[in-house]
């Protein structure tokens, strides 16, 4: 790996570095969010900005060092953006309805909301 | 459409995952690849979705560079509540949002970059009244989150799915 990386031009190293960086920061932010938000449905938003911004910057920091190393461009991570971008929502919105109707079920039913359909009280744990 | 190329874009898009996968184009993989691309959406005929009719693409490229943004721009957002707002300052709220769209297909679209955005969650779509619920992280004005996805969201994929002139 590091005869690899001398290989790399300096002005490709640069942008990959701060991608790299950039995504590792957001996704320590993502994670910090996850152990700090006071209850459920504040958590369920912070893992959203560690798979878009997140997973973005590291796939485009993968995309500039492969095409890089292998003097060819390389752009099979497009998929895998692709496939986060179908599955990700999928996934936060069945998390998010079986917690509402767990909630729902077991009473805790928040009557201050003016509207023909009822949403659980977000309770602090 | 022809017979034995039920869903053209579906099989351009194998195609074009399986050059992905492979990362080549040589004459072996292009062959291979078009074959699967005929013969995966003949075997799951049966639970195709009914004719998709996607138009205007201007619109649609519009709407990708548009959501791009939004989701970078609430990653901010959200990265700084986080780390910055106190945790009983947080406004997080449902919200409901009255839907004009009725095409399935751009419903699940809308699902998707509302989902993918950070600081707003799909709960559910009532089914009757078209009410979308959502969740919202940091609600200041539920009435701009409302205008937002109307015509930020909403109108384009009228557009695109449902082919309604504004």
């Amino acid at each position: 790996m590091t005869d690899a990386i001398e290989t790399l031009p300096l002005w490709l190293s640069i942008p990959v570095v701060l991608f790299l960086v950039c995504g590792g920061i957001i996704v320590f932010i993502g994670g910090l969010g996850l152990l700090r938000l006071p209850n459920f449905y504040q958590r369920i938003h912070a893992p959203a900005i560690a798979i878009t911004f997140g997973a973005g910057s590291i796939l485009i920091a993968s995309m500039l060092y492969f095409s890089g190393v292998e003097s060819r461009p390389v752009i099979h991570e497009l998929l895998i953006t692709v496939f986060v971008f179908l599955t990700a929502p999928v996934t936060s919105m069945l998390i998010m309805r079986a917690a509402v109707y767990r909630d729902l079920q077991s009473g805790k039913v928040d009557y201050a909301k003016p509207s023909s359909q009822r949403f659980p009280v977000e309770a602090d744990e | 459409m022809m017979r034995w190329l039920p869903a053209p874009r579906l099989s351009l898009a194998l195609l074009v995952i399986w050059l992905l996968v492979n990362q080549s184009i040589d004459p072996g993989n292009v062959i291979l690849g078009a074959v699967l691309a005929i013969v995966i959406p003949n075997w799951f005929r049966a639970i195709l979705p009914v004719d998709v009719t996607i138009r205007r693409p201007l619109v649609i490229a519009h709407l990708i560079a548009g959501s791009l943004v939004e989701i970078i721009r609430s990653c901010f957002n959200v990265s700084m509540l986080i780390l910055f707002t106190r945790r009983d300052r947080l406004n997080s709220q449902f919200i409901t949002v009255p839907l004009d769209l009725r095409s399935p297909s751009g419903l699940a679209v809308l699902s998707c970059i509302i989902n993918t955005t950070p600081g707003t969650v799909w709960v559910e779509l009532l089914p009757d009244t078209y009410d979308l619920a959502l969740h919202v992280f940091d609600l200041h004005d539920e009435q701009w989150w409302i205008d937002t996805i109307k015509t930020r969201y909403e109108q384009p994929l009228i557009e695109i799915f449902e082919g309604v002139k504004t």
